[in-house]
């Protein structure tokens, strides 16, 4: 279904965009439909940048991104078919807008058709999928909701449509544990009907919980990917290693990992290529090919 | 005694009514403490933060009192909290990402902020700040537009420590973070308490584990009210409220799979802030209820440190 193929991204920096930074390097991997794909990095490893190009909010300037094999072209029908919800709900929503307002927007636009009543129907069902009482949030305007309620609504809208990717990016991370697990269950439901999810996450817990296939990125680059059972179960790259010890647990304190700095890898000195360590495991560590440290 | 709150309510005025996010709330925190404040969506966390610093124009001061370092905080006078903010008392705010004005490059919006405040620029401290938060001197020639979420939060929370406030309200300040920059992000608050730069902090997450690796006290809220608050290791180990361990049991571990155990949320959601019903606010979705909590359960320390609100705990 979507399909990204050796895409890069390089954007311009500075006053006069005389410098360049390397945001995504390189990348490929695919999501099907009915699979959860979670996509793990730490901050400014091109993850929101990866999101952006397939919403197509900003251009490849390699590579190509495509759904069902016609390239990304932003538009009502791409829409339609493939939705994102960004991590900062405030800047996706227009303040002077009633939420009522925002999902009556997307019928006139989207299901002229269906009758009002009908359609009020379907909002309330699906705000109540995302666990929000329909009646204490929809005359509200976005600054007098919470953050979470707020985030929630953003789901309910890319939830009305006629969706076959969604893109999500952190949207469960400012949710308290009970209802991030009701939105990521309604999520697994969703993905159960056929719907292909890329899950941007810090939480590893999370990805596990849903994501048949996970890719972790560095600095623009994948350095591990493949069946989440592997990949967290058989770490093999230093850095995915490192990021499961960071990983704040209740009753333990935090480990000490070694941070990964001094990598042949990552210092460039490795091909950086990805093999294939076992079946559907693939890592870019040049440990694999007799990496002398 | 850094900060002593007393029966704070603070209610937003809609046309259906008023929203009583804050309705009755005490606590202290004491010096060089770290208090992590926890809750489901909704139970009036940034209402709290807020309240602190500056209230919004919907927002109403009800009743209740603030003191910090033995000084009452003027919450209800936007022009008498001027003195007070960032000087004294900060926040970092929930989805700061959106807060950076777009048409400066980061430094200079930084020098431009500090002088309005009537402050010299020290360039020597800022790259010192920069480094505890791991974020790279550079990030001072670029526009917000070019540093991803993660990296703009960082950068909010260097310019509210600056002028190192008493007290440091950080909301949900790493919940966008990967968990690297997490534990580091963490780390450097706990050094600012720890070197001294802030006095105290109230340390707002939804993630219990991450809070648990940092904070001293541990507070849950409920509907506008206080559940339960105690010691970290305590409130994780032994919490008293059920709804404390309704939310800790929800937390799911890494390695656990939908497809082979599903977890479940806490039944029912939180009441109306509208009309919030009498006695018990967890009342209907609580598997402990029973003919008293029909009354509004008093906040009761069970142990040293260690208050609940609920008849049964
Ligand atoms: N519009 C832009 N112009 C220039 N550089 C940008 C732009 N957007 C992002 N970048 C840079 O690209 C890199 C990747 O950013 P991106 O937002 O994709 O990271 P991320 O993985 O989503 O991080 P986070 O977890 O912090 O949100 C960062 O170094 C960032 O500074
Ligand atoms: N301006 C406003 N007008 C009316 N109600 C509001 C306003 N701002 C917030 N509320 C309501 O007050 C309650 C508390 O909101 P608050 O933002 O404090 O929650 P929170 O605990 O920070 O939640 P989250 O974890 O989702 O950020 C919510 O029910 C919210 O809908
Ligand atoms: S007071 Fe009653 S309803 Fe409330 S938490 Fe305790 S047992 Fe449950
Ligand atoms: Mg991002
Ligand atoms: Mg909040």
């Amino acid at each position: 279904m979507l399909k990204l193929d050796n895409v890069t991204k390089v954007y311009r920096v500075g006053a006069f965009g005389g410098k360049t930074l390397t945001a995504v390097g390189d990348v490929s991997f695919d999501v099907r439909p009915g699979e959860v794909v979670s996509l793990i990095g730490e901050s400014g490893s091109g993850k929101s940048t990866i999101g952006k190009m397939i919403l197509g909010l900003t251009p490849v300037t390699g590579g190509s991104i495509t759904l069902d094999g016609a390239p990304v072209r932003p538009g009502k029908e791409y829409y339609r078919h493939v939705q994102g919800v960004f991590q900062d709900p405030f800047s996706s929503y227009n303040p002077v807008f009633k939420a009522d307002r925002v999902f009556q927007m997307i019928r006139q636009a989207y299901y002229p058709e269906v009758r009002e009543t009908d359609w009020a129907e379907r909002v309330h069902a699906t705000i109540r999928d995302v666990r929000l009482d329909p009646d204490q949030v929809l005359g509200r305007y976005p600054h007098q909701l919470s953050g979470g309620q707020l985030q929630r609504l953003l789901i309910a809208r890319a939830l009305l449509l006629d969706l076959k990717l969604l893109v999500a990016d952190e949207i469960t991370s400012m949710l308290d544990a009970s209802t991030r697990i009701d939105v990521l269950n309604l999520l697994a439901e969703l993905k159960e009907r056929g719907l292909g999810v890329l899950y941007v996450t810090h939480d590893l817990s999370l990805g596990t919980y849903l994501a048949e296939r996970t890719v972790v990125l560095r600095h623009g680059k994948v350095v591990e990917m493949g069946l989440t059972d592997k990949v967290f179960g058989n770490p093999l790259h230093p850095y995915t290693r490192q990021l499961l010890a960071a990983v704040p647990r209740l009753h333990a304190p935090w480990e000490d990992a070694e941070p990964v700095t001094d990598c042949l890898y990552h210092r460039g000195g490795a091909s950086g290529g990805l093999s294939e360590a076992e079946e559907g495991h693939f890592v870019a560590c040049a440990r694999l090919d007799g990496c002398p440290e | 005694m850094s900060l002593r709150v007393n029966d704070l309510k603070v209610y937003y005025k809609t046309l259906k009514g008023e929203v009583k996010a804050l309705d009755g709330v005490s606590f202290e925190v004491g010096d060089g403490e770290i208090l992590g404040l926890a809750g489901e969506s909704g139970c009036g966390k940034t209402t709290l933060a807020k309240s602190l610093i500056r209230m919004d124009g919907r927002m109403r001061h009800t009743g209740g009192t603030v003191e910090l370092d033995g000084e009452e905080l003027p919450i209800g006078d936007d022009r008498r909290m001027n003195a007070f903010r960032f000087h004294r008392v900060s926040l970092v705010p929930q989805y700061s990402m959106s807060a950076l004005n777009p048409t400066r490059k980061i430094g200079k919006m930084v020098t431009e902020l500090l002088r309005s405040r009537g402050v010299t620029p020290d360039a020597g401290k800022l790259r010192g700040r920069l480094d505890a938060v791991g974020l790279p001197h550079e990030v001072l020639d670029r526009y917000p537009i070019e540093l991803s979420g993660g990296m703009k939060q960082r950068m909010v929370m260097v310019v509210s420590t600056l002028l190192d406030p008493s007290l440091l309200i950080a909301d949900e300040i790493t919940s966008a973070l990967d968990v690297s920059t997490q534990k580091a992000v963490a780390g450097a608050l706990a050094g600012f308490r720890d070197d001294g730069l802030v006095k105290s902090m109230i340390f707002v997450t939804h993630d219990l584990s991450l809070t648990y690796q940092i904070a001293d006290t541990i507070m849950i809220m409920y509907a506008g009210r206080l559940a339960e608050k105690a010691p970290a290791k305590e409130i994780i180990e032994a919490p008293r409220h059920p709804y404390t361990r309704l939310l800790i049991n929800s937390l799911p571990e890494v390695g656990v799979r939908y497809a082979e155990r599903k977890l479940a949320g806490i039944a029912g959601s939180p009441p109306s802030l509208l009309n919030p019903p009498k006695g018990c606010r967890f009342r209907d979705r609580c598997p402990l209820a029973f003919g008293q909590c029909e009354q509004e359960p008093p906040v009761v320390e069970v142990a040293p440190n260690h208050s609940v609100a609920c008849w049964k705990a």
